[in-house]
């Protein structure tokens, strides 16, 4: 499903920047393949330029240097209506003065198809959705979650190769909106349809997509799959956006192969993977998930053991969640499993932590 | 206000079900059979409690309107009636001839009244002579009478002036007074006017008359005046629309997509007709419009044009056009651009990526959702220029004239109120039916004015 390279790849953004003003970059020099019957989504904080990027692709804007192809051909200089490229949008935008019939007819009538062929794709399109009796209905019947249904169903009921979503669940509760997550993915699994969707929901990238592209300050940090990105964060950034994450900043004191001896601000020594340093003396930060440190450990029994001190306890049930304050970094936090063998934390007490040395990634000092 | 209620305390358990029982009642039916039985914690029935906690909240709003509707009733409702009545209103002849019209029953109506009719007139006459003048009636008639019959005016005065000369027989007498009382004419116009009400100045209104044998019939084509005005109002009133909506459309959608504050600036250029006064707008236009004026006189200096073939662009129907339209302007805009501004421009978005092109887009998806402001803006210009009075007198001309300025013509000049009144009343039927019809098109509840 991954493309690799030009050759193949159905949509390609290459070196393509976009300003609004002429002073400022909205999109860098972006660099972006997608294979077909993809799913890939565009994550990052609002201004980061993921929805630029969507538009750019739909038509909407235009971009300021370099070539947007869909399936191999350069489309800059094709008009939206002509790009045959569905579009699901924030608000839905369905048509309030067309029943929701209506509304999946339109892009089946402006294509000049005859009423019987109409009639059939909107019925298997709405019946795609679980929505089959609401035909008659008008948008403002409908409940949100009802809209989301038929939005998704006009934007596919032409049947296009590629679908964008640009944050489509936004508006909808969060029940409602996991539900939703899972129904997208299927249609998408269904079709085979190619699928570019947006958001600015960490969750709903894992759980959608094949790959996923994090953007900050008009560029792609990281692209790649969801456990990889959760995993394998490539730079502080990534780390901290995707999931919880400690941070430890130090100084690379030795590199040996693929291991960093760190030294951290208080003088602790660490050993971490490395991942992006730019080389001994330099400045670092250590990421680390939560769930990946263990507590009471012996002392050589894990690559790195340091000591914490317990700041504050959370009970959650399935696992406890204990803040720390260890080398210097109060925000410390350790996930402990609840298991039978039922550990207490008592605020001030003393802790060992330790965690493996792949585990600990040594990343761009930012 | 809630006094009639029992004590502070028992209050509180009923207000605070109230919402249930509106709730119950919304439901229907099924709501409302529960809602009888249900009682309140103190025994009331719930009905009755939610009522005494409604009462003081339907007294506060009424005391909010009563001063607007007070208002309206005495300077809105109440002339409005009042024109209305006028407009059959028919005291005079009754009030001055009343023992004439009880001698004219049994006449005919072809030869001349007999010599009975004539006493009885003169007996009216003398009688009324005999009142003190503020309570004399033969002033009225005479100017009733001169609507119908332009002579009736001068027999009667004439008449009067001579009444104690007079002597039997009287239909000599008065013959040889006023030739006038020698015409049947007049004599069936007494006779059919001799009702306390009328139908002769709609009949007056809708250029109509009666023929010699009685019946309703129109005028000569050459002697109408007040159907064509109405159809000039209402042509003239179509075109000022039309102009409205061409000219306010494409102003009120690039506003609409403008930043706020580039549209507000653009606002105060469509709302300065507004704020100018209207004699300074008027002579504005004159300046530019006259023969001599600006326009004119930049054709002919550009050679465009002769001098001896200046453009009359006003005191004619140009000039009520083209000032109206100025001046109407923003009653088309204001509910157009309000309602684009609430359009998404994710809808023409949505429309173009599912494969329409720009026009069909526009005309499928963006402009039936202007219909409300369209409506709103529409029927407002519409009603606002059928009856407008003000611009037409200053720059129509005589064939930019409306029917309001006619109206005005018999209020002020020549006093026939009855026929104003008609006229005025034709006037707010049609833009009842008009509303009516609109309606029935469109809906009301689909006018948005702002």
């Amino acid at each position: 499903m991954v493309a690799e390279g030009h050759s193949d790849a159905f949509v390609a953004f290459e070196r393509v920047q976009k300003s609004y003003d002429g002073e400022t970059l909205v999109v860098k020099d972006l660099n972006l393949q997608i294979g077909k019957g993809e799913f890939l989504t565009m994550l990052g904080p609002s201004g980061s330029g993921k929805t630029t990027c969507l538009m750019m692709l739909a038509g909407f804007e235009t971009a300021t240097f370099g070539d947007i192809l869909l399936g191999g051909k350069p489309i800059n200089h094709i008009p939206p209506h002509k790009r045959g490229i569905g579009m699901v949008f924030q608000n839905y935008a369905l048509f309030p003065h067309m029943t929701v019939g209506e509304n999946l007819s339109f892009p089946l009538e402006v294509r000049s198809m005859g009423k019987s062929e109409r009639e059939d794709k909107i019925r298997r399109a709405l019946d795609m959705v679980q929505m089959g009796d609401f035909a008659g209905r008008r948008p403002a019947q409908l409940s949100g979650g009802q809209m989301q249904r038929i939005a998704l169903a006009r934007a596919l009921v032409f049947e296009p190769e590629l679908v964008l979503m640009d944050e489509p669940l936004g508006a909808l509760d969060k029940n409602l909106r996991e539900r939703m997550q899972f129904e997208i993915k299927h249609i998408h699994e269904n079709l085979g349809v190619t699928v570019v969707y947006v958001t600015h929901d960490q969750t709903e990238a894992l759980t959608m997509s094949d790959r996923i592209a994090v953007f900050d300050d008009g560029r792609i940090q990281q692209l790649a799959t969801p456990d990889d990105l959760y995993e394998r964060p490539e730079n502080a950034f990534v780390a901290a956006f995707i999931g919880e994450n400690n941070t430890l900043k130090g100084k690379v004191e030795k590199i040996e192969g693929d291991t960093c001896h760190v030294a951290l601000d208080d003088g602790s020594r660490v050993k971490a993977l490395r991942v992006f340093v730019e080389g001994e003396g330099a400045r670092t930060t250590l990421s680390l998930r939560p769930e990946r440190v263990r507590v009471d450990v012996k002392e050589g029994a894990a690559d790195t053991v340091l000591e914490g001190t317990v700041k504050e306890r959370i009970y959650l049930g399935d696992h406890i969640r204990v803040r720390m304050d260890v080398a210097g970094n109060d925000e410390f936090v350790v996930k402990v499993p609840n298991t039978s063998g039922e550990r207490h934390f008592k605020l001030g007490e003393k802790v060992a932590v330790g965690w493996a040395k792949e585990d600990c990634r040594a990343l761009d000092p930012s | 206000m809630i006094a009639l209620g029992p004590g502070p305390d028992n209050r509180a358990a009923p207000t605070g079900n109230t919402g249930n029982a509106n709730m119950a009642q919304a439901e229907g039916v099924q709501g409302e059979v529960t809602a009888e039985k249900l009682v309140t914690a103190d025994g009331i029935p719930l009905k009755r409690s939610m009522q005494r906690a409604e009462r003081r909240r339907k007294l506060m709003a009424f005391l909010l309107v009563a001063p607007l509707l007070a208002f309206l009733f005495v300077s809105f409702i109440f002339p409005i009636a009042q024109m209305m009545w006028r407009s059959v209103e028919n005291p005079e002849v009754v009030n001055a001839l009343p023992r004439t019209l009880e001698a004219l029953e049994g006449w005919d109506g072809e030869d001349l009244p007999d010599e009975e009719v004539y006493a009885a007139l003169y007996q009216d006459m003398v009688a009324d002579q005999e009142l003190p003048r503020q309570e004399q009636r033969t002033g009225p008639l005479a100017v009733r009478l001169n609507y119908e019959l332009s002579a009736a005016r001068s027999a009667i005065a004439r008449t009067a002036f001579r009444l104690d000369r007079l002597e039997p027989p009287y239909k000599e007498a008065f013959l040889d007074a006023h030739r006038l009382w020698g015409n049947p004419e007049l004599w069936r116009i007494i006779q059919r006017e001799g009702d306390p009400f009328t139908a002769s100045y709609y009949i007056a209104a809708l250029d109509m008359t009666y023929s010699d044998e009685g019946e309703v019939v129109m005028r000569d084509e050459d002697r109408r005046l007040y159907v064509p005005l109405f159809g000039r109002t209402f042509m003239l009133s179509a075109v000022i629309l039309g102009l409205t909506f061409i000219l306010g459309f494409p102003i009120s959608y690039f506003m609409s997509i403008l930043p706020m504050r580039k549209a507000n600036l653009l606002m105060i250029f469509v709302l300065l007709p507004f704020w100018t006064s209207l004699l300074v707008r008027t002579t504005a236009w004159i300046v530019l419009l006259q023969e001599q004026g600006v326009i004119n006189s930049s054709l002919v200096g550009l050679g465009l044009l002769d001098a001896e073939n200046r453009l009359q662009m006003i005191y004619n129907m140009t000039g009520t056009i083209v000032a109206m339209t100025h001046i109407l302007l923003p009653f088309m805009v204001l509910p157009l651009y309000s309602v684009m501004r609430t359009i998404p421009p994710s809808y023409m978005r949505a429309a173009k990526s599912l494969g329409a092109k720009p026009w069909t887009a526009f005309r499928r998806v963006y402009f039936p959702q202007t219909l409300p402001g369209i409506g709103a803006g529409g029927v407002l210009v519409f009603i606002i220029s059928i009856g407008y009075y003000i611009t037409p007198a200053l720059v129509g001309g005589q064939d930019g004239r409306m029917i309001s300025n006619e109206i005005a013509r018999h209020m002020q000049q020549s006093l026939n109120w009855g026929l104003a009144a008609a006229l005025g009343t034709m006037l707010l039927v049609s833009v009842l039916i008009l509303y009516w019809a609109y309606n029935k098109l469109v809906g009301a509840d689909n006018l948005k004015l702002g």
